[in-house]
């Protein structure tokens, strides 16, 4: 069984008990223990289900690359789904629930799953979900979504917090090992600003459970050494945060796990770091590969660098009997730990013929039964390993002997975790010596200096052994310090003594020929289910790459990214090919290492701080008085102002009729408002505009189009000329930062000459408009009340003027501008003013039932008076002409911007769909927006589309409905009756009209 | 609960004029700082002369801070000294929101949203930016030393997610603590 030892231990506090949930059951663990080794300590060692046969499954590793021990943590808003057992930290009360399976994780009705194995071979999510077509929608896709997925969503919004951090350095170091302290320390010595980051809980990795000697001490003694060494030069050390991606110009992600919440509050649980180092060196170790073999998924069979792991750092014996399988030195450390630690070791296999060197000789010496040439053949047992049938790697997998034992330790050899390198670019050799992909230096990750900006250390860097690596690693600190512009001289690079380690033989599979009923049993990507018989399936069917067979297979597609699958299922791949390992090469590796939560990426953008909602200075009065807000650009504007008891509807029209009978005031202060000055200020408009802008004389307004270069519309306005040499020109609310843009852009990449500069003005001023027959009587009872002075008579300010000065007791600007169609002033005062104009506006109009109005009847009053609205009349494909803007077109003008795109055959053809409006036959059926026109049919049978509808409304003025729409020669078919389908029910009927539907001659406007 | 080494405030008697201009000709900065008060900052700097902040926004953009009561006596003085030279100066006072943050937290509170070094050999008096906080555009400089402050202007409209911003940014305990 599996238990906690009387001693050992080195990251646990076996004093400090932890109770958890596991399942519903009360466990026990200790401080300092992960949720996989507290679990084990219990015995737990079946901790999941796998995701496609529900093969029952315990860890296999113990640090981040864990496929089988996934796991739900927490419960409710909290419940997070997925997590690795291996590098979760055990908390007291921690609710624990293993996932994929129903009804139980020891009797699961799913494994039948696996009895119908041979029916789900590689690829047959292709194969099966074809025919008939109708299955997939009401059979397949049901019962796969029912049987698949990993653990539940958490049923909740998330209560907890999360963050970004900026931050700069000249090196980051990502792992905390040893080589990892080696690099920090030279880089800081040498006077570079470091940042250190260790994906887990402790400094020092493997290397105390690995009992070597660095600098003539302990492994442990010398890392706390240099952890005061990094604390004194000023470098940054972080634990429990995992590098998750590498990027260009030197920009890295990693996610730092903080405290899990308190008891009710909400806590801060991760913090992005958003990092820009100068150089990356890359300390990330390397991932022990499992053996291929039958059963070798059944728990108990795990790598033999975990088994010293749980061992050393938590005092947890996987098992009593534990059989050793290998092909390279380092797994006897784990045969000697285990032995030393009274457990029984009934045989360490090795794939070489004759073993020898120091650590073989130690286990000899210590009476250890090591067989060369020999490997596994079939782990026996079902939730857990009861025995290993061994017999010659290079046998034809008949076993010659079963040993009973409750755990199997495997080490198929070491890969460089060279994720992060590859993310970025980072190119890989073969290293046909030590059989693994490492970082080629010669092909880096290179920066805008056309320099490599990221760099391997140690383990990373294929150095496996100590020595070496240490080495090496201190070389790599040093040298990214150099590169990041450090002068100062770093440390002597730490000497290791370690024992020396013979070569390593290939062991990809075991035996090495497998045979196809072995081979169906044999599992190279644990999470997905994907066995060597899958691999081998694909290769014959003709998957050559290893990017399609990736995909074909699902090989290293699950949530681990094929962090212990990759190099074995490439391996077996080659082997089926024929071809050699490098000639397969790799599939790429992308971020992030290892996944990231949507609390990290998202950090504190949720809730209220989701997104900005743009206010102008009288959104609050608003809110209070009744509005129903709508978004308008990142604005929100009141679509009406209800009053008690009032429907929305009601209130529109109330709106409506009251600006069309006495006055109402509307918050105009999000349409865009930029300043554009300069001595070729009205050239620079001349260009912009369709219409001339240059012949404007100041205190005048003008009404304008801008186009793109196309010859499309693309924003309208009112531009008011202030000064000789500036212009006010406004835009649509949605349009100001775009047009802002749009002037700088022309002003900076190719009209560099004209002298002209633009300020967007838009959040300066208040501006609200005052409407309808009584306007000016409000304004000049302001005046009256405190004593303004400017003058808004017919003759002081006609339509289309404006004028600047005291207004009531306002500092203002005034513009005789209309949306609506009756007399209307604009009103501009500084924003902080914007609260007291308008109360004062409501004060001067009471007399005069004076009203706020919203967008919506805004957009019925200026569609009444068949005003175009960007983005209803405009979608982007439509010119001035088609809306009959004709005259707003200049042809006096030698260019401006869409004037040769309006010349081009298809802009200029004559059957161009064109704005007309339509008075449907019955006067109260409202077309419905975008319903099409329709007018014979297609050759094949179906009816042919003439147009649209573009805005469509209600109008209480006249009450009836009125609608504007784009025809195909619209004003060409005036008098004509269109048919218009709806989804249910009988076409409408509607006549084409001018879209002006009310005072055609403008009479109200010009009092 | 704010975290003890931050705290943060709307400064709300200061005004603000946008400025454009050629920057790279010497009568024009002469003309500038004479009608400003305070010298044309070097890129990516503040220059402060009493209660006078000219900010560096683009290299012929700057934003100038001072009292508000001062703002139409320093526009007026501004088309003097700029008589018959391009320039642009407008209020933008009500356009923008200006804050204050302050203390030695402060600059890991605004690390969160912006993508800037903030370390104190990177970013010190007299150092600005002009860049973002989270979401939207901000620009902000540090303003003294001892105390530790910054100043920050984003766009009024947005001022109440800002407050909100800061206020979730400075919470107790937040702090990751590498300044």
């Amino acid at each position: 069984m599996a238990r906690r030892l009387p001693q050992g231990g080195r990251l646990i506090d076996r004093f400090r008990p932890l109770p958890f949930d596991w399942n519903g059951k009360r466990l026990e663990g200790v401080a300092g223990d992960t949720l996989a080794s507290a679990l084990l300590a219990n015995d737990r060692v079946l901790m999941g289900r796998s995701f496609k046969y529900h093969r029952p499954r315990g860890a296999v590793g113990a640090s981040s690359e864990e496929p089988n021990a996934l796991v739900s943590v927490g419960a409710g808003a909290r419940r997070t789904p997925n997590l690795r057992a291996t590098t979760t930290q055990l908390k007291v009360g921690m609710q624990v629930e293993s996932q994929n399976h129903w009804p139980s994780l020891e009797a699961d009705v799913g494994e039948l799953n696996a009895l119908a194995a041979p029916f789900f071979p590689a690829g047959f999510y292709y194969k099966t979900f074809i025919h008939p077509r109708r299955a997939w929608k009401h059979l397949f896709e049901p019962v796969i979504r029912q049987a698949a997925g990993l653990g539940k969503a958490p049923t909740a919004a998330d209560p907890d917090s999360y963050e970004h951090f900026h931050y700069e350095t000249d090196v980051l170091v990502v792992g905390g090992g040893v080589s990892g302290l080696a690099a920090a320390r030279a880089a800081a010595g040498a006077g570079a600003r470091v940042l250190l980051v260790e994906q887990g809980a402790h400094w020092g990795g493997r290397a105390p459970a690995d009992g070597i000697e660095i600098d003539g001490a302990p492994a442990p003694e010398w890392i706390e050494g240099q952890l005061a060494a990094l604390a004194e030069a000023g470098a940054v050390l972080r634990l429990n945060t995992q590098a998750a991606g590498v990027y260009d110009h030197g920009y890295v992600l990693a996610s730092e796990r903080l405290e899990e919440a308190p008891e009710g509050g909400p806590a801060l649980r991760e913090r992005l770091w958003r990092i820009r180092a100068k150089r990356v060196v890359l300390a990330s170790g390397a991932i022990e590969r499992p053996v291929a073999f039958a059963g070798n998924d059944r728990p108990g069979v795990m790598l033999a660098g975990a088994v010293r792991d749980f061992l050393d750092l938590y005092g947890v014996a996987v098992g009593e009997r534990v059989v050793l399988a290998t092909n390279n030195d380092d797994a006897y450390r784990t045969a000697l730990a285990l032995h030393a630690a009274g457990l029984q070791v009934p045989a360490i296999l090795d794939a070489r013929e004759t073993p020898m060197g120091p650590l073989v000789e130690a286990a000899r010496a210590a009476g250890l039964d090591v067989r060369g040439g020999f490997g596994p053949i079939r782990a026996e047992g079902h939730a857990r390993v009861t025995g290993l049938a061994v017999g010659r790697v290079d046998g034809n997998g008949v076993a010659v002997e079963s040993i009973p034992c409750d755990a199997v330790a495997v080490s198929g050899g070491w890969s460089p975790a060279v994720h992060l390198w590859s993310h970025c670019g980072g190119k890989l050799t073969w290293d046909e010596t030590n059989l693994q992909f490492r970082p080629d230096a010669s092909r880096p990750p290179t920066g805008v200096d056309g320099q490599g900006f990221v760099s391997c250390a140690g383990t990373a860097n294929g150095e496996l052994h100590a020595v070496a690596s240490l080495a090496d690693a201190a070389c790599a600190g040093a040298k990214a310090a150099a590169e990041a512009g450090a002068t100062g001289e770093a440390p002597a690079a730490p000497a290791a003594s370690a024992p020396e380690e013979g070569p390593i033989v290939p062991l990809w599979t075991s035996p090495a020929k497998m045979p196809p009923k072995l081979a169906a049993k044999a599992f190279l990507d644990f999470q997905n289910d994907v066995k060597v018989s899958d691999v081998q399936l694909a290769s014959r069917e003709g998957y050559v790459s290893v990017e399609h067979a990736k995909r074909y297979t699902t090989l290293g597609m699950a949530t681990d990214q094929g962090k212990l699958s990759n190099i074995p299922g490439l391996a077996v791949l080659a082997e089926s090919r024929g071809a050699p390992i490098p000639e397969v090469g790799t599939t790429t590796f992308r971020p992030p290492y290892t996944p990231l939560t949507f609390g990290a990426i998202t950090g504190s953008a949720k809730d209220e701080l989701f997104k900005a909602t743009r206010r102008t200075p009288l959104d609050a009065w608003l809110e209070r008085h009744g509005a129903q807000w709508e978004p308008v650009g990142d604005w929100r504007r009141p679509y009406a102002i209800r009053r008690q008891g009032e429907s929305t509807e009601d209130a529109v029209h109330r709106e409506i009729l009251g600006v069309r009978n006495s006055v109402g005031i509307l918050d105009a202060s999000t349409l865009g408002k930029l300043l554009v000055k300069g001595p070729d200020a009205a050239e620079f408009l001349d260009r912009l505009y369709t219409n001339m802008m240059s012949t404007l004389k100041p205190g005048r307004c003008r009404y304008g189009l801008m186009c793109t270069e196309q010859g499309f519309l693309f924003d309208d306005g009112v531009a008011a000329r202030l000064t000789e040499d500036s212009f006010l020109v406004h835009t649509t609310t949605g349009g100001a930062d775009r047009v802002h843009a749009w002037m700088e852009e022309w002003l900076q990449t190719e009209w560099w000459d004209l002298k002209v500069y633009v300020a967007n003005v838009t959040e300066q001023w208040a501006q609200i408009a005052v409407a309808g027959p009584n306007a000016r009587k409000v304004l000049q009872a302001l005046n009256d009340k405190a004593g303004g002075g400017m003058d808004v008579s017919k003759e002081a300010l006609p339509f289309l003027a404006w004028a600047e000065g005291k207004l009531g007791g306002f500092d203002a600007r005034v513009y005789r501008i209309s949306f609506s169609g009756e007399l209307s002033y604009e009103i501009a005062v500084p924003a902080a003013q914007g609260q007291a104009l308008w109360n004062a506006l409501l004060e001067a109009g009471a007399p005069f039932d004076v009203q706020p109005y919203g967008t919506e009847a805004l957009h019925v009053l200026r569609a009444e008076k068949g005003f175009i609205m960007i983005g209803d009349e405009t979608d982007g494909t439509v010119t001035p002409l088609d809306l009959n803007l004709g005259w707003a077109v200049s042809k006096k003008k030698p260019d401006f911007i869409g004037k040769r795109g309006m010349m081009r055959a298809d802009l200029a053809r004559s059957d161009r769909l064109r704005l007309v409006g339509l008075e449907t036959e019955d006067p109260k059926a409202v077309l419905p927006d975008g319903a099409h026109a329709v007018e014979g049919t297609l050759p094949d049978g179906r009816e042919r589309t003439i147009g649209h509808v573009t805005s469509t409304y209600w109008s209480p003025t006249l009450d009836r409905s009125i609608a504007m729409a784009l025809v195909r020669n619209g004003p060409e078919r005036m008098g004509e009756v269109l048919s218009f389908p709806l989804a249910k029910g009988e076409p409408i009927r509607a006549k084409v009209v001018s879209p002006v539907f009310f005072d055609p001659e403008g009479e109200r406007n010009d009092v | 609960m704010s975290d003890p080494a931050v705290s943060w405030s709307r400064i709300r008697d200061r005004g603000m004029i946008g400025l454009r201009a050629d920057l790279s000709v010497g009568v024009v900065c002469k003309a500038l700082q004479k009608a400003c008060g305070a010298p044309v900052p070097e890129t990516r700097r503040l220059s402060i002369k009493a209660d006078r902040t000219l900010a560096w926004m683009s290299p012929d953009e700057l934003l100038l801070t001072l009292p508000h009561a001062a703002v139409p006596a320093t526009l007026a003085a501004l088309a003097e000294a700029m008589e018959g030279r391009h320039h642009l100066a407008v209020d933008l006072s009500d356009a923008r929101a200006l804050f204050r943050v302050e203390g030695p937290g402060a600059r890991e509170v605004l690390a969160k949203g912006a993508p800037v070094d903030f370390s104190r050999a990177a970013f010190g008096p007299g150092d600005f930016r002009r860049s973002r906080l989270g979401q939207l555009a901000a620009a902000f400089g540090q303003v003294s030393e001892d105390p530790e402050a910054f100043e920050m202007v984003c766009f009024r409209s947005v001022s109440a997610h800002v407050e909100r911003w800061l206020d979730v940014s400075s919470r107790a305990g937040s702090l990751p603590g590498v300044f």
